[in-house]
């Protein structure tokens, strides 16, 4: 069998703007699989159209074998999809919800008796089961809401910003929860701009203005940046702010609290080079390296965008 | 000052913006005025008259000729029985009938008096007393020429106490005319058309607002199972309504339901699935539950005023009765009035069931074109 998602080439206009520029990807069977971007980077854009609800306007996609232009259908019978907006009746009951995505989804009448309560039980929802699903807190309401997305058990998930406006530790339960249902080989595609829940995917796409910047593991993506980073003390905050920022080697400088977040290009050393420029200044009062993250390597592909392909 | 200028000015680029309100500011003042100027006309000209004429005289041809050069009466046809009478009146071919008694023409000839009837249909109250009326003053303007006649002819007199061309008004369907067995039934469409157009418009439009229509179309649903179930529960509500109104319009008003229940309730699934129809047709339009509300609105609008509801239709101009033709409800109240008052059969009703099941076949197959399953 085939990688569940092929993506070649993928376009999406909406009048003059382009949403989505020539994308071309592979997501491997029981891989969760990230979209990550800022807002309006056409990550939602590319996850419709592999969802078969938005026709792209050049190249093709295959989800599961079919053809989301051609054979949109089948495509939707063969994948759960969440949104950030919980697409949950707001008046019915938790147990309510998930009777009518299962009836949805096709699941026959005794299958949906079997099959809700186990899968409310689960998900710690049993309790719940007659609340209405508004009153529902974020976190309650995101468990609820990919419940109903996988009562139809797909081989495919596709979660779109799932957990903005979630609390941490909701997020968290709910990664744990997406590792879970990865494991058994259920692939997973989820879109986000949160940089932690980035690092949590095995792989990951990075879409900047409608266009694939990179791809890869975490790891690799950052290792790719060549990117070292330091939190340096100084007595003064914001002019060595000033002065690290105009530096050729420094991709960024960022408040840390009291301190300052280094970060340099092409394996400078952000303390050697911390000292250099501040002692003329402020100085550096104490520097300590510390090991670059997924975010750290988006700004610095979304700096090197601007330097480079920043005419668009 | 300069805040209220500020809510002003603000107010003023948003209702620019918004276009369907921007069209309703201009668009329904227009209309209105065109809908009221056309209907509210109660001057009726042209009622469908059919001739029961049992004497084919000069005289009676005579009368008829005279009758329709009044403007106020069109003779649609001919008939040869009191019982077809009956079923042009149940089908609406005609309001009114004039009956012609045998040697009609010889009697008035012999200076003999002799009566007319003019039968008419008591389902809609103001076009009665207009069609007898002048019904009366023909006879009696007939009957003093005749004299004059006579007595040129003649240099014989007809005793002036009685008219030789009597006239007798008949009423058929609501003798009374009691205005609430003309009311009730036709608050039935009406009441269907508000609830169930609004209903169906908003159901959908509800759930764009909130999201899920999006859950629903990533879903393996078909559009058919979609847009059916939600019409369904609705038929049901449909049902309900009209069992109330008829029931409350028994008890309170004491309206009798002439003709069979049964059909009534058969036939009224052509006018609730025309309607849930054209709910679902704004809901394709609309993008939020208030742009939804607002065109129900509108339609209900043209559906009081030129489906006959409160003013007869056949008062008004031909380009009102044209419009009116494409409203469901202008073709159910028929049904339910002739039903309801006058004891109509399918077959009577056929015409209305047709132009019904054809408006619901074309709003179904405009609304599936529509209604995709992608979100642009």
């Amino acid at each position: 069998m085939g990688d569940p998602v092929v993506v070649e080439g993928l376009s999406r206009h909406f009048g003059k703007l382009v949403a989505v520029s020539d994308v071309s990807f592979r997501v491997h069977r029981g891989e969760i699989f990230g979209l990550l971007g800022p807002n309006g980077a056409g990550k939602s854009t590319t996850l419709r159209m592999l969802c078969g609800i938005l026709d792209p306007s050049g190249g093709r996609a295959t989800v599961v074998g079919f053809d989301v232009e051609k054979e949109p259908e089948q495509v939707k019978q063969n994948i759960g999809y969440m949104t950030q907006r919980f697409s949950l009746y707001e008046d019915l009951t938790v147990e309510e919800n998930l009777h009518f995505y299962a009836g949805i989804y096709g699941l026959g009448r005794a299958a949906r008796r079997k099959r809700v309560p186990e899968e409310l039980d689960r998900a710690g929802l049993s309790e719940r089961r007659a609340q209405i699903s508004g009153t529902l807190s974020g976190g309650w309401k995101q468990r609820l809401a990919l419940v109903c997305a996988t009562i139809h058990q797909p081989p495919l998930l596709f979660l779109d910003e799932p957990t903005a406006g979630v609390d941490p530790v909701s997020r968290r339960e709910f990664w744990a929860h997406i590792h879970r249902i990865a494991s058994v080989g259920t692939t997973v595609i989820v879109t986000t701009h949160y940089m932690d829940e980035a690092e949590r995917c095995h792989r990951l796409a990075f879409i900047f203005r409608g266009t694939l910047l990179d791809i890869g593991t975490p790891a690799e993506v950052i290792e790719r940046r060549e990117i070292r980073v330091c939190i340096v003390s100084t007595p003064n905050v914001a002019s060595a702010m000033d002065l690290l920022e105009s530096h050729p080697a420094v991709d960024e400088v960022a408040p840390f609290g009291d301190r300052l977040r280094l970060a340099t290009l092409g394996g400078v050393d952000p303390i050697a080079l911390a000292k250099e420029v501040l002692d003329a200044g402020p100085g550096v009062a104490d520097a300590r390296e510390i090991v670059p993250n997924v975010e750290d390597a988006f700004v610095a592909m979304v700096h090197s965008e601007a330097r480079h392909g920043g005419g668009r | 000052m300069n805040r209220m200028l500020s809510i002003a000015w603000k107010e003023m680029i948003q209702a620019r913006r918004d276009r369907l309100t921007m069209g309703m500011m201009f668009g329904i003042p227009i209309i209105q005025l065109l809908l009221f100027g056309y209907a509210i006309n109660t001057d009726v000209r042209n009622i469908s008259t059919v001739v029961y004429d049992q004497d084919h005289s000069a005289e009676s041809r005579g009368f008829v000729r005279r009758m329709e050069a009044t403007g106020f009466y069109a003779v649609v046809g001919h008939v040869d029985s009191y019982e077809q009478i009956g079923v042009a009146m149940r089908s609406r071919e005609a309001m009114v009938a004039l009956v012609v008694p045998p040697r009609f023409g010889a009697e008035v000839e012999a200076g003999r008096r002799s009566q007319l009837q003019l039968v008419v249909d008591g389902s809609d109250p103001q076009v009665v007393a207009s069609a007898t009326n002048t019904a009366l003053s023909l006879a009696s303007a007939r009957s003093s020429d005749l004299s004059v006649e006579r007595l040129q002819r003649l240099g014989q007199p007809v005793a002036m106490a009685s008219q030789l061309i009597a006239m007798e008004p008949a009423t058929w369907y609501n003798p009374d005319l009691r205005t609430a067995v003309f009311i009730v039934p036709g608050l039935v469409g009406v009441i269907l058309t508000m609830t169930l157009v609004m209903f169906t418009a908003m159901a959908i439009a509800r759930e764009r607002e909130r999201g899920t229509l999006e859950q629903l179309i990533v879903s393996p649903i078909r559009s058919m199972e979609l847009t059916v179930g939600k019409i369904v529960p609705y038929i049901g509500v449909g049902y309900l309504q009209m069992t109330l109104i008829l029931l409350v319009g028994s008890w309170v008003f004491d309206v009798p339901i002439v003709g069979s229940v049964g059909l009534l309730y058969l036939l009224s699934v052509f006018f609730i699935a025309a309607s849930l129809a054209v709910g679902l047709f704004f809901s394709t339009l609309a993008k939020t539950q208030q742009q939804a509300m607002q065109m129900s609105f509108f339609f209900l609008l043209p559906n009081i005023l030129l489906s006959g509801f409160m003013f007869p239709w056949e008062a008004m101009p031909a380009p009102a009765r044209w419009l009116s033709t494409i409203l469901p409800l202008t073709h159910y109240l028929r049904v339910i009035r002739g039903i309801v008052l006058k004891g109509a059969s399918f077959a009577e009703l056929g015409a209305e069931l047709v132009w019904l099941a054809g408006l619901t076949l074309i709003l179904i197959v405009v609304v599936s074109m529509r209604f995709q399953k992608k979100l642009d």
